[in-house]
């Protein structure tokens, strides 16, 4: 019977073996930046990991006040800030479109809208059903009022980039340094060590004291990084923490079913030598 | 379906219904399947890929409720799946990890066809249906990958479809007939999810042929001689059904591993962007699956050369009985060949470790400059081709084997099985 269960798992181990070699490979595929980013701990890495509340919390404020000039949220509404697992979840409020704090939040955001008695265009104050609205009506727009970059939508950006949150963690907290003196930067362009070719149109974003944090936590450059990230991290994956979950409870049971089968195929085979 | 059927209808209504469909009978012969009683672990992944076909049926058909295939919104409305739709935080990535899970499944199950000489004489139809279900499944898989309109899903369409474009002649307008346009666009991807939508069926017909194939030629199995005697074989249920189910369970922890905690660790960053044709990606690299054929394709510095040579890569499988010339089947009794096959499976995955890195970068610190990828993909892609001609031939003429079992039963009981 073990032997058999060693045989079993020989296999297991050897395909999961190979899938993770594969993996590696294509991850070794796409290389950002001259400078390794350096892997920082977050609390939603590993098996039960999970978001740090007041640090999205942070992290959104960061967000409103800094990032949101530039760049959009194109796959957020103001409800989602307020769903299970979201930044501002109160359990009071189940249904996000009734929760002060989000209600207080769309408020604070003009919102694209056809008039309903005249048909014009009009600009009202958003309500949590509401998408983040467009920071520039089209593409082209934001080009040009950037020096020809277009910001990119921050909703997904952490699983978009290579190096997922810490590179984005890196890029802002310490990627900002003084180019070397032979490199040539263009114009209205800064030098970041961690971006790809190092020459990036967004000006250095975060400086300590920039903002004053609604919870009264010291608003450090480093402080500021960290908690957008966090903030990003679950916008990029805002079911994560209830994906983890149900894989533990997944596992369990195909751990349990497993052993069920095994020792049935044993109890069906005890007779036949093989 | 094969042998003497040994169902006896007990009542009435049994007898009424198989004299009119014999439906019972058929389930009953199916399950009652003689197998032989020597299969080890590696032949469970018939049934296993069997799952993970249904499984990107189902989940396939609920995410097509809510995808919407339009340039403008496909990117979009993958997003809203993940955020929106109820359970479409899991429905995707089961189907998008489950297209991984079935090409690992598949290779396991095309190397064990290639390892025990399962598609040999009388098996050689059953080989080649299960070639054409592999060429089903890369189109499906490359297609589906598409739909998300992703960066890599609009550069890697592109790329693979420029190859019909390498094609003389006919090649531009052949491509411009596949895309519906000039270059990849909205009439592409409708197609593209039409067909998505399409092939998977088209697939479970083909493994309806390939199962029938197989029962009524018999399995072959780890000593590749036919069961001889009644003792030789065990019917496929309770036997195999309960083996199957157990090896099946332990790879749904496997699958479950990356669907709850590794979602995006067999794709690729790029595909969270959404398509671009303004900006290339600096490196446009396929799935994984797809990566040994990638270095072959680039191993060569003619595009079309590489093309014929990856779709020969391809093709040569389909002829892989008539050129393995061996009459004894399973590697095992092989000495020798057995490790040309060991060599060929190394070399797949150093394919596929070329196909993800830049062709001109160094792989291998030697010499002065280093080995580049395009080199060590050249050395492996020569050793590819080289496996099927002249190596299996050759060997098949030359090769003294070892002595092959009397009987299933009797390598069974002397412990060699």
């Amino acid at each position: 019977m073990l032997q058999s269960l060693r045989k079993t798992l020989a296999v297991a181990a050897i395909v999961s073996t190979s899938l993770f070699a594969g993996s590696m490979v294509a991850q070794a595929a796409g290389g950002e930046g001259e400078h390794k980013v350096e892997h920082q701990k977050w609390g939603f890495q590993g098996p039960f990991g999970t978001y740090d509340r007041p640090a999205m919390q942070r992290g959104y404020q960061v967000y409103k006040e800094v990032c949101s000039s530039c760049h959009a949220l194109e796959h957020l509404s103001f409800r989602h800030l307020g769903e299970r697992g979201g930044p501002f979840y109160d359990a009071e409020f189940p249904n996000p479109n009734d929760n002060p704090v989000i209600k207080a939040f769309a408020k604070d955001w003009e919102v694209p809208d056809i008039d309903q008695d005249s048909g014009d265009s009009i600009d009202r104050p958003g309500i949590p059903a509401d998408q983040f609205p467009d920071v520039f009506p089209n593409a082209i727009a934001a080009a040009a009022s950037n020096g020809g970059a277009v910001p990119p939508d921050l909703s997904i950006i952490i699983p978009a980039r290579s190096g997922g949150a810490d590179y984005i963690y890196a890029l802002l907290a310490d990627g900002y340094t003084e180019a070397p003196h032979d490199f040539v930067l263009g114009d209205g362009t800064s030098y970041n060590k961690y971006f790809p070719g190092n020459q990036i149109a967004m000006a250095e974003p975060l400086f300590d004291d920039l903002i004053e944090y609604a919870d009264g936590t010291a608003a450090t450059k480093d402080q500021m990084a960290r908690d957008v990230v966090e903030f990003l991290a679950w916008s990029g994956d805002p079911k994560m923490e209830v994906r983890k979950k149900v894989g533990f409870a997944t596992f369990l049971f195909l751990f349990i079913f497993a052993l069920l089968l095994f020792m049935t195929y044993k109890e069906v085979w005890k007779d036949v030598d093989h | 379906m094969s042998g003497h059927s040994t169902y006896e209808p007990k009542y009435a209504a049994e007898r009424w219904l198989d004299k009119r469909l014999p439906i019972v009978r058929m389930g009953v012969d199916f399950m009652g399947f003689p197998s032989p009683r020597n299969l080890n672990y590696w032949y469970a992944f018939g049934g296993i890929l069997t799952m993970c076909l249904m499984i990107q049926i189902i989940t396939g058909i609920i995410l097509a409720m809510h995808y919407t295939p339009d340039v403008n919104i496909a990117f979009d409305s993958v997003q809203r799946i993940r955020r929106d739709v109820p359970f479409g935080w899991l429905l995707q990535p089961i189907h998008a990890v489950g297209a991984s899970m079935f090409f690992l499944a598949v290779y396991i199950h095309m190397f064990r066809g290639m390892f025990y000489g399962s598609y040999k004489n009388p098996r050689e139809l059953l080989w080649i249906i299960g070639c054409l279900i592999y060429l089903a499944m890369m189109a499906t898989g490359f297609l589906g990958y598409t739909l998300p309109w992703g960066q890599m899903s609009f550069w890697g369409a592109t790329v693979i479809t420029g190859f019909f474009g390498a094609i003389p002649i006919v090649g531009e307008s052949l491509q411009q007939w596949l895309l519906g346009g000039y270059s990849v666009g909205n009439p592409t991807l409708q197609r593209f999810f039409s067909l998505h939508y399409l092939l998977p069926f088209v697939i479970a017909a083909l493994v309806g042929l390939h199962i029938w194939a197989v029962h009524h030629v018999g399995q072959n199995n780890p000593i590749g001689i036919e069961p001889k005697s009644k003792k030789d074989t065990l019917p496929f249920h309770p036997f195999y059904t309960m083996k199957d189910a157990f090896a099946i369970a332990v790879f749904l922890m496997i699958f479950a591993l990356f669907v709850f905690y590794l979602p995006d660790a067999l794709g690729h960053a790029d595909n969270y962007q959404r398509a671009n044709p303004m900006v290339t990606p600096p490196h446009i690299v396929p799935e994984w699956y797809f990566l040994p054929f990638y270095a072959i394709l680039r191993a060569v510095p003619d595009k079309l050369l590489g093309i014929i040579l990856m779709f020969g890569a391809i093709a040569v499988l389909f002829v892989l009985p008539w050129l393995d010339t061996a009459k004894v089947r399973s590697m095992r009794f092989r000495p020798i060949t057995r490790w040309f096959f060991i060599i060929f499976l190394v070399m797949c995955f150093i394919l596929g470790w070329c196909g993800a890195n830049s062709p001109d970068d160094v792989a291998i610190p030697i010499g002065e400059h280093g080995m580049t990828f395009k080199w060590v993909s050249r050395i492996a892609t020569l050793y590819y081709f080289a496996y099927f001609i002249p190596i299996l031939p050759v060997m098949g003429w030359i090769e003294k084997t070892k002595p092959v079992p009397e009987s299933i039963t009797k390598a069974v009981l002397s412990g060699d099985a």
